[in-house]
């Protein structure tokens, strides 16, 4: 069942969830983005809901709650090991429904894909998550095409309607949390925002064959792709990391490791011992991103791995449109097959 | 009756004596070289019922209609009230034109309206240094740029304002990709360097530029909340001795800059050559005469520096000599 909350006692159920977990949502950064005077909206910790911002699509996921861009695994001196603590406290994590069905393909790869990834693990199990509405579409997404614009179970969810807060809970710890606000207040029926339609329609190229491998396309955006990273560091569902051990400046025999965000577009990705390279040419690599995120993942696990949410679209400082290019392989495809 | 007209009074008053007798131009100054185009189309209508019906864009940024007649000055000044209003430039009595024009057009580039590489909103800037220093007749020549690139030429200037960001490190979210090293290196002065996998500003060397906050994939880079600027001081071309302005302030912020500058209008009033044909004389010249000790005094008046101002004791020009 649902509330509806004021301003005040929307504060104080912040201020009761706060105790237990970190409220990690979407922040307008002020002046923190790529130009002068423009903002970024990133995910960071937040102590009411008038933080949060509400309206705009965040520009980077929610995913840095569980995949930290830079993650301690060990320390090490020169006999000795030790793993970083543990994080005390919960995380309610607010995020729209592209991004929820996000969850299920990084937990796919760091828990369901052989053995289960400890670091991952350990800050997943704590994690509750805090559906925000779609009061319509966003420019870029096509969540409605890959069937990722509704989801149910959330944890709660919440939005700002005026002045008032419109809350459904369903996790009972959350409820339980939040009692000393919640007790007070009437209960309602409350039917969550989802964005119905997009502007932009994506059709997954299904049975793609090997001359798809091929086409031209690549080419072309071989030449324009300046393999930045960016649409690999804003998407939801990349997983990828690379290795980094660090000797301490001072005293070379402690240091630690690192698992760090890597991006199949940036040089280094496939480089090998030995100095042999796989991927050299931008045009593959976006292939092989395109193709892991709408087909190679698919064929693994039996879904695509792309959730719609556009934020590549949006962020490639080179007008590369990943939706256009699936809609463009899908054409070839077809005339491919007349 | 002949034409009976007092040249230098029409010259304060934003006109020009041209070759042909009687025909002048008139000038019209665009703070920054940003208007609404409303603009453009009251000065079409001034060239084609009091000009020729052409216009010069100047190397200011302002416009010259061409072809007027010298007798004609009252209505053009007119026709100029909505355009001066709209351009918001100080006045000290309505319909009579621009009260001065010795001091010159504050230019600037684009600014951070448009360009990804400008650390700063240019044309506003050229705004605020209009209402300070406007009208004034002493020569001045102050020009703003988003960054080091100094599409302004600033550094051809009096006063050249080169926008400035202090880089803001979060080695959390930096994922070693190297692409601010690379654009350092290949856009600006190769101030950045990895080690342990993190990158290391070179702060003596850092210019401020911002290539690495463009090109940061996953915001370890970002400009700091304080807009910064680096003051250039004394560029000029001319006759004698032309030259590129020489950093004074590094790191430094708006306030201080424009009190410097109006400082400098004291400084002026007190040193300039009493031989200077109409109190013209290009500040740097001055400066050369009376020394950079004595400049300082004056343009420091009343300044305090951040903290993190870097300020030239010695400033020396160089450029190109033909007096000697």
């Amino acid at each position: 069942m649902g509330y509806r909350l004021s301003k005040t006692d929307g504060d104080k159920l912040f201020a009761l969830w706060s105790k237990k977990g970190d409220l990690f949502a979407p922040v307008r950064m002020e002046g923190e983005g790529c130009f002068s005077d423009t903002d970024v909206i990133r995910y960071g910790n937040v102590s009411s809901p008038e933080e949060i911002e509400w309206e705009t699509k965040s520009d980077y996921s929610f995913k840095e709650a569980f995949l930290p861009v830079n993650e301690t695994l060990f320390y090490f001196t020169e006999d000795r090991t030790g793993v970083p603590k543990e994080k005390e406290k919960e995380i309610l994590i607010f995020l729209r429904a592209c991004d929820f069905h996000a969850v299920k393909r990084l937990d796919q790869i760091y828990l369901h894909n052989g053995g289960e990834d400890f670091y991952y693990k350990r800050l997943r199990d704590k994690a509750k998550f805090i559906l925000m509405p779609c009061s319509g579409t966003c420019d870029s997404g096509f969540c409605a095409s890959m069937g990722t614009n509704r989801c149910e179970c959330y944890d709660s969810y919440m939005s700002l309607e005026g002045d008032e807060i419109i809350l459904d809970i369903q996790d009972e710890q959350l409820k339980l949390w939040g009692k000393e606000v919640l007790e007070h207040i009437e209960e309602t029926a409350v039917v969550p925002d989802f964005a119905e339609e997009n502007k932009e329609y994506v059709t997954l190229p299904k049975n793609l064959s090997n001359h798809s491998f091929s086409l031209e396309l690549w080419k072309e955006y071989g030449d324009r792709c300046i393999g930045c990273g960016r649409c690999n560091f804003v998407c939801p569902t990349c997983t990828c990391f690379t290795m980094q051990d660090i000797f301490y400046r001072d005293n070379g025999n402690v240091g630690e490791r690192r698992r760090v965000w890597a991006s199949c577009q940036v040089d280094g990705f496939t480089d090998m011992a030995g100095g042999h390279s796989y991927r050299k040419d931008q045009g593959e690599r976006m292939r092989f991103k395109v193709m892991h995120k709408i087909y190679d993942f698919e064929k693994r696990f039996g879904y695509p791995m792309c959730v719609g949410c556009g934020r590549c679209d949006d962020v490639c400082p080179e007008y590369i449109s990943y939706s256009n290019c699936i809609n463009r392989l899908g054409k070839e495809e077809q005339n491919h097959e007349k | 009756m002949g034409l009976d007209i007092n040249t230098k009074k029409l010259k304060k008053n934003a006109f020009r004596v041209s070759k042909v007798r009687g025909i002048g131009a008139s000038r019209i100054r665009v703070p920054g070289g940003y208007l609404n185009a409303k603009v453009l189309g009251l000065v079409q209508e001034i060239a084609e019922e009091y000009g020729n019906g052409y216009v010069h864009l100047t190397t200011r940024q302002g416009f010259e209609i061409e072809g007027i007649r010298l007798k004609d000055m009252d209505k053009i000044n007119e026709k100029l009230q909505p355009v001066i209003e709209l351009l918001q430039i100080n006045q000290t009595e309505p319909g009579t034109g621009y009260p001065a024009s010795g001091t010159r057009n504050i230019s600037a580039c684009i600014g951070n309206n448009v360009c990804p590489f400008a650390n700063f909103n240019t044309a506003q800037m050229a705004k605020d240094i209009e209402k300070a220093v406007f009208p004034n007749d002493l020569h001045f020549k102050i020009a703003c740029t988003g960054c080091s690139n100094d599409c302004a030429k600033a550094r051809m200037h009096d006063f050249g304002i080169i926008g400035m960001t202090m880089p803001q490190y979060d080695p959390d979210r930096c994922v070693s990709c190297e692409a601010c090293i690379r654009g350092c290196k290949s856009l600006s002065v190769s101030a950045l360097r990895m080690e342990n996998y993190k990158v290391i500003r070179d702060e003596e060397k850092c210019i401020g530029c911002g290539v690495c906050v463009t090109k940061c994939p996953t915001r370890a880079w970002t400009r700091s909340r304080k807009k910064y600027y680096k003051l250039t001081i004394m560029g000029r071309t001319g006759k004698r001795n032309p030259r590129l302005g020489q950093d004074f302030l590094v790191w430094a912020d708006a306030e201080n800059i424009i009190k410097i500058i109006l400082n400098t209008y004291a400084f002026v009033d007190k040193h300039i050559s009493p031989d200077a044909p109409g109190r013209k004389e290009h500040i740097g010249y001055i400066i050369d005469r009376v020394g950079f000790e004595e400049y300082k005094k004056w343009a420091l008046k009343d300044v305090e520096l951040m903290p993190e101002t870097i300020m030239k004791e010695c400033v020396y020009w160089d450029g190109i000599h033909y007096d000697r």
